[in-house]
């Protein structure tokens, strides 16, 4: 029998100004897995991860975390629901006015109840975690775009979240900053963490991925494990674009 | 030699006023942070009908010259309901009912600027939106908010010279008062004017002080941009 999976989405579909952007999509995946969501830009990728934890609502379909259906008009069930699932932005979203620590801290008070000495020692093992405990006591503003986006990955894994979704963590950062920021993806990896991340990061997908779903038009069009659809023989979508993207 | 006896004299009366002018001042700042604040929230996330009421709350107050709206509330008003409100407290309240719809632009304008990011950020770590408000959106808006609320204060202290009208006694009353006995008044009335500038000038000093103590690193000074 299979487990049941971390996160399943069934059917999610939006439309924005009159326009569908995400058709009937749907997916799963198991503790431990890092799926790779691949696609052209404009394909809808932030929209759906978006749409999984209702940053933007989705007109209907089916989101279960460990086999619960989410129900998104109960305010509180869907705060508690966001706490389980991290959330990492390409433009990483730090809280311009808190420091590194702060930002992780944050919600661990305000939203765990944690007394603010316990948050901000957890805060700084996060950011331990991610290689910047000396980082702890600058601001957004005093960081580079990589401490930045590990210091939005700490503040993720603060919440002891259950799986972590993450949309192009590297896309806005200068090309030498972008090893940082993947290794510390890679060591969540290995470490078990279930992840969704979209990324056209290639290689780290050909590396890490259980399975690439790439996207287009809102909808999945092809999915399957690295192997299948890169390897060099393969007559596939994923290979055209991976071959337009070395360019 | 005569209008310096005048002036003089008449010195610790005026300078007196101050107390009360600078009374009046922080008193409708505070009213009207109070009430600018929600005033501003209901404007950018209320719901329709809780954006039509501020809409309407600020329409009234910068519509309306503050010298009616004394009249209307200290002799129309207060006085109809029987409310024992005093002219100083009359001008705080007016003052302060003004201000609040100035500053709920300014509070406004400062959220809006802020990246929407922001407040996504927020909630996805779990925060409902009152926390996200209220953790987030306000310690970054009211810091930015800070140099056109110093500008906001200096208007403020100007508008308040006329409650003297209701025979408030501020400055501009006291002064009015002395020199219409003693007929000196070029000298008397440089000498409010200069009251009003340097009590312009310690707030405004002030107030840039918090603004700096409160500034985020990394940012430049005025905390508009991101690097
Ligand atoms: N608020 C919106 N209103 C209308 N269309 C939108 C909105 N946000 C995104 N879109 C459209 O949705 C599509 C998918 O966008 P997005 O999810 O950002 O794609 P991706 O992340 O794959 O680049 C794009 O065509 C974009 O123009
Ligand atoms: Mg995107």
């Amino acid at each position: 029998m299979m487990e049941t999976p971390v996160l399943c989405i069934e059917n999610i579909t939006l439309t924005l100004g009159g326009r569908k952007i995400l058709d009937q999509v749907c997916l799963d995946i198991q503790r431990g897995e890092l799926k790779v969501l691949i696609g052209p830009s404009g394909a809808g990728k932030s929209s759906l991860l978006q749409c999984i934890n209702h940053l933007v609502r989705p007109d209907s379909g089916i989101i279960r975390l460990e086999g619960e259906k989410l129900d998104a008009a109960n305010t509180r069930a869907l705060c508690s629901f966001r706490t389980h699932v991290g959330m990492i932005f390409q433009d990483f979203n730090l809280f311009d006015h808190l420091s590194a620590e702060e930002n992780v801290a944050i919600a661990l008070r305000k939203v765990r109840g944690f007394p603010r000495r316990a948050a901000l020692d957890r805060a700084l093992e996060e950011l331990g975690r991610v290689g910047l405990a000396r980082y702890a006591a600058l601001y957004p503003a005093q960081l580079s775009g990589g401490q930045k986006q590990r210091v939005a990955i700490a503040r993720a894994l603060a919440m002891d979240p259950k799986v972590i979704l993450l949309d192009e963590p590297t896309s806005a950062l200068d090309p030498e900053l972008v090893g940082e920021v993947l290794a510390v993806i890679r060591e969540l990896a290995k470490a078990g963490m279930t992840m969704l991340m979209a990324t056209h990061q290639m290689d780290f997908a050909r590396a890490l991925a259980n399975e690439i779903l790439f996207m287009e038009h809102g909808v999945i069009v092809e999915r399957g494990t690295p192997e299948e659809l890169l390897r060099p023989d393969a007559v596939t979508r994923t290979r055209d674009f991976c071959a337009k993207l070395v360019v | 030699m005569q209008h310096l006896i005048v002036v003089w004299n008449a010195s610790p009366y005026i300078f007196g006023g101050s107390c009360v002018t600078v009374g009046i001042v922080v008193l409708a700042l505070a009213l009207g942070l109070m009430l600018g604040v929600p005033l501003a929230l209901a404007q950018v996330y209320g719901g329709v009908l809780a954006r039509r009421c501020a809409g309407l709350y600020v329409w009234f107050f910068r519509g309306v010259p503050i010298l009616v709206q004394l009249f209307l509330f200290y002799f129309g008003l207060f006085s109809s309901l029987d409310l024992p409100i005093n002219a100083f407290f009359s001008s705080c309240i007016v003052l302060g009912l003004t201000s609040a719809a100035y500053q709920s632009q300014i509070f406004r304008g400062a959220i809006l600027s802020l990246p929407s990011g922001q407040f996504k950020a927020g909630r996805a770590l779990g925060m409902s939106d009152a926390c996200s408000v209220r953790c987030i959106i306000l310690p970054q808006a009211l810091r930015l908010s800070l140099p056109g609320w110093a500008n906001e204060f200096s208007i403020l202290l100007k508008d308040s010279a006329i409650c003297f009208v209701l025979g408030t006694q501020e400055i501009m009353a006291r002064t009015h008062f002395v020199a219409s006995r003693t007929h000196e008044h070029l000298a008397l009335f440089m000498l409010a004017g200069l009251l009003y500038f340097l009590i312009t000038l310690a707030g405004l000093t002030l107030l840039r002080r918090l603004e700096n103590a409160l500034s985020t690193p990394g940012y430049a000074a005025g905390g508009t941009g991101a690097q």
